[in-house]
C-alpha cells in the first residue's frame, strides 16, 4: 500500500518519465507581432513516473492538463524546465533520438474518430508507424498489426484491417487508436480522455482494456481525465490539476477517500452518484470559473473560489507543496 | 391525481428514410409530463431519444417518412395543428427546448443577450428594451451577470454559453423545457452548477422539464420520473426512487451496475453486445439478445405491464407480477 510513497523518492532504476519545473506558456500576440502576454497553460509541474504504474491527471477543462500531455509527447517545446525519459532530457536529443523516443511512447487521443484518418482502412494505418519506423518486410508489419488487433480484442483481425475507420463503431475506432499506439511496443502511454466521447456503456470495457495491456506488458500509463468517478479503476496515483499545477496528489484510495486540498474536496463533492435524494437539495459548488491563464490571480491560484482563504497569505505567496499525511502531497497553506 | 396531465404522449412513432432503408427511430413511445415535473429521458445513443425531442418540438428532418400518434398540451391533442398554428400557440410558448450543443450555436457574431432575447421579440412582439429587461431577468435565474448580455459568445466559457441558450429556452417562460444533453461537454463544477440553477428554476417558477442525457449519475439531480428507452421504444416508466434504488426491467439493472460510482470499489460492469438496427429491428422484445433473463416468451413482442402505482415495464418477466 505504501509503494508510491517510497516510488515518490525513486527506485534504483529509476522513473521512466519525469516532470522538472516544466512550464508551457503560448505567446499571445496581436496583429501578428505585439506581443500581449502569454497563456501559462503549464506552470511549473513536477512528477515522476516508474516504471509499470498507471496514473492520472485529473482537472477541468483549461486547466492545462492536455497542453501536459502534448509537452511530454514533444510536440510542445516547453518554455521552461525540462522532460525527462529515462534519465534523459527531451531537449538533449538529436532528431534520430527523439524519433526513437516517439517510438516508445504511445497516444491515445480523445476523439477516435477525429485521430484516423478517414481515407486509410486499418491495415494503413497500423502499417505506417511501422513504415515510419523502419520495419521493411511486409509480412512482418502485417503479423504486427494482426497482432496488436488481437490485443485490442478485434478478432478476427483480418476483419477488421480492411475496413476504413466510418465502418467502426465509436468503441472499435478508439480499440483501433489504442492498436496503433501498441504497435511499435511503447514502454509508456499517454492517454488524452480516451473514453469522454464514447457512449457511457463502452467507456468502462475500453478503460478496462487499456488496464490489462498495461499490466500484461509492464507499461506506464498516463491517462489524462476530467472523470473522477472512473479513475479507481484504472489509475494507482492521480495527480489533481489546477490553472497549470499540480494542486494534490496521491495514492487513489488516499486520495478520494482524504481529499486535502480545497479544490479537490470541492471537486468530489460535486461529483453525483444516482441517487434519487439529489433531486432534494442543492450541492455546494464553488463560485466563479477557474482563472484566465493569461493573469493567473497572485498566491494560490484557487484563492478567488476558496472558502477557506488565509488573507494575507493564500493571496499573496504561492504555497509550496506540504504533506499532510504520508505520501499524500497538497499545495495548500492550511497545511503548512 | 388532478386532472389531465401537462404533456401526454401516446403512440409517437417517427421514421425515418435513408439511403438503406426506413430507420424506425421512434417505435410507438406512450408517456406523460405533469405540471412542475422533472422527467428524465435515459438511453444510449441512437436509442431515439433525440428524435423524441425533435418530434415534441415537431422540428423534423426532411427526411421523415411516417409521423403518427397522439401529442396533447393540457389535454388539447396538437398533432392535427397546421405548422402555422403549432408554431405560434406551442413551440416556444407552451414547450421550449434546449438542443444537444446548442451552446456551440449561438451566432458569433450577434450579442449574447440579443439572442436570447430574440424568441420574445419574434413570438411576443415585444420592443427591444422591454426583451432586454427581461432577458436581464432570466441571465439572473440562470446564474450569469447582466453584464454579459452586451458580449459576443466567443467571450464566454462554455459553461456560460450554456446557461445563456437554458436562459433562451426560458426567456417566454412556456411550462415545459425540453434538454438534450444540456451538462455533458461541461465539467464537473459547471455541471452541478447548471444542475443547481435547474432546481431552483423548476421550484421558483414552477416550470416542467424533460430532460434528456446518457448520464444517469447527473440525471439523479433533478429526476422525479425516470423513462428509460431502448432501440426506439420505451422499456421503463417508473417513479425515479424506484428507478434509481431498484430498476424492474432488466436492461434498467444492467445500466444501472454499469454506472460508475465515486467511493464504489467494484468495477462497474459493462452490458455485453449492441444494441439492434434500427433498419430492421428484431421481432419480439428488441433487448432480447443481450438479455440475461431471456426466455421463450421474449420471441414476441412484449407488451407493457404496470406494477404497482408508479412504474410500468415493456418485459415479459413482469407478465405475472401485474396480474396478466
Amino acid at each position: 500500500m505504501n509503494a508510491p510513497a517510497r516510488d515518490m523518492r525513486g527506485s534504483a532504476a529509476g522513473p521512466v518519465l519525469s516532470a522538472r519545473d516544466l512550464h508551457t506558456w503560448f505567446e499571445l500576440r496581436q496583429w501578428g507581432f505585439l506581443r500581449v502576454g502569454s497563456v501559462r497553460a503549464v506552470d511549473g509541474v513536477n512528477f515522476d513516473l516508474q516504471a509499470g504504474e498507471s496514473v492520472a491527471f485529473v482537472g477541468e477543462s483549461g486547466c492545462g492538463k492536455s497542453s501536459l500531455a502534448r509537452t511530454l509527447l514533444g510536440l510542445h517545446q516547453p518554455t521552461r524546465g525540462e522532460v525527462v525519459f529515462e534519465g534523459r532530457p527531451l531537449g538533449m536529443l538529436n532528431s534520430a533520438e527523439r524519433k526513437a523516443y516517439l517510438a516508445r511512447v504511445g497516444f491515445v487521443q480523445q476523439d477516435p474518430y477525429g485521430a484516423l484518418p478517414p481515407f486509410m482502412d486499418v491495415r494503413r494505418i497500423l502499417h505506417e508507424p511501422l513504415i515510419v519506423h523502419g520495419v521493411r518486410n511486409r509480412a512482418e508489419r502485417e503479423q504486427r498489426a494482426q497482432e496488436a488487433l488481437e490485443e485490442v480484442r478485434l478478432s478476427p483481425a483480418a476483419d477488421f484491417l480492411s475496413k476504413f475507420p466510418h465502418m467502426l463503431s465509436g468503441g472499435q475506432q478508439q480499440r483501433v487508436v489504442i492498436a496503433r499506439a501498441l504497435i511499435l511496443r511503447p514502454k509508456l502511454i499517454i492517454a488524452d480522455e480516451p473514453v469522454s466521447m464514447l457512449d457511457a456503456s463502452v467507456r468502462v470495457e475500453i478503460l478496462q482494456l487499456l488496464r490489462s495491456i498495461q499490466r500484461e506488458h509492464g507499461l506506464t500509463l498516463a491517462f489524462i481525465t476530467h472523470d473522477l468517478s472512473t479513475v479507481r479503476h484504472f489509475a494507482e496515483r492521480i495527480f489533481v490539476m489546477y490553472a497549470g499545477r499540480i494542486v494534490e496528489q496521491a495514492e487513489v484510495n488516499e486520495l478520494l477517500n482524504h481529499p486535502q486540498h480545497p479544490y479537490t474536496q470541492a471537486l468530489l463533492a460535486a461529483i453525483s452518484d444516482p441517487d434519487p435524494d439529489n433531486a432534494r437539495h442543492q450541492r455546494e459548488v464553488p463560485p466563479g470559473e477557474p482563472p484566465s491563464l493569461l493573469k493567473p490571480p497572485d498566491g494560490c491560484r484557487f484563492h478567488p473560489r476558496c472558502n477557506r482563504m488565509i488573507a494575507g497569505t493564500c493571496d499573496r505567496q504561492d504555497p509550496p507543496d506540504f504533506e499532510p499525511r504520508t505520501g499524500h502531497m497538497t499545495a495548500c497553506w492550511l497545511y503548512r | 391525481m388532478a386532472g389531465e396531465p401537462l404533456l401526454r404522449v401516446e403512440d409517437l412513432r417517427l421514421h425515418y428514410r435513408s439511403g438503406s432503408g426506413v430507420v424506425r427511430a421512434l417505435d410507438g413511445v406512450s408517456l406523460d409530463v405533469r405540471r412542475n415535473e422533472a422527467l428524465v429521458v435515459l438511453g444510449e445513443s441512437g436509442c431515439g431519444k433525440s428524435t423524441l425531442a425533435k418530434a415534441l418540438m415537431r422540428l423534423l428532418p426532411r427526411n421523415v417518412q411516417h409521423f403518427s400518434g397522439r401529442v396533447l398540451v393540457d389535454g388539447v391533442e396538437t398533432m392535427g395543428y397546421p405548422e402555422e398554428r403549432f408554431r405560434r400557440e406551442v413551440r416556444w410558448v407552451r414547450l421550449s427546448m434546449v438542443m444537444q450543443a446548442a451552446m456551440n450555436a449561438l451566432n458569433p457574431v450577434i450579442r449574447v443577450g440579443e439572442q436570447v432575447a430574440e424568441p420574445l421579440r419574434v413570438h411576443r412582439g415585444w420592443s427591444a428594451r422591454r426583451a432586454r429587461a427581461r432577458t436581464a431577468e432570466v441571465f439572473g435565474m440562470v446564474g450569469i451577470s447582466a453584464d454579459f448580455l452586451q458580449r459576443y459568445p466567443f467571450e464566454l466559457s462554455g459553461g456560460m454559453r450554456q446557461r445563456a441558450v437554458l436562459a433562451m429556452a426560458l426567456v417566454t417562460e412556456p411550462d415545459l423545457v425540453i434538454m438534450d444533453e444540456p451538462t455533458s461537454a461541461l465539467d464537473v463544477l459547471t455541471q452541478a452548477s447548471i444542475m443547481n440553477a435547474l432546481k431552483r428554476i423548476k421550484q421558483e417558477l414552477g416550470t416542467s422539464f424533460i430532460l434528456i442525457t446518457h448520464d444517469v449519475s447527473t440525471s439523479s439531480e433533478i429526476a422525479e420520473r425516470v423513462a428509460l428507452m431502448y432501440a426506439g421504444q420505451l422499456v421503463e416508466f417508473s417513479d425515479a426512487r424506484d428507478f434509481f434504488r431498484d430498476p424492474a426491467h432488466p436492461y434498467s439493472k444492467l445500466l444501472m451496475a454499469s454506472v460508475p460510482r465515486l467511493h464504489q470499489e467494484e468495477t462497474p460492469v459493462h452490458i455485453p453486445g449492441q444494441p439492434p438496427n434500427l433498419l430492421d429491428p428484431p421481432g419480439g422484445c428488441r433487448f432480447a439478445e443481450r438479455c440475461p433473463s431471456r426466455f421463450d416468451r421474449c420471441d414476441r413482442d412484449p407488451e407493457t405491464f404496470r406494477i404497482g402505482e408508479r412504474r410500468t415495464v415493456r418485459c415479459w418477466l413482469h407478465a405475472q407480477e401485474s396480474g396478466t
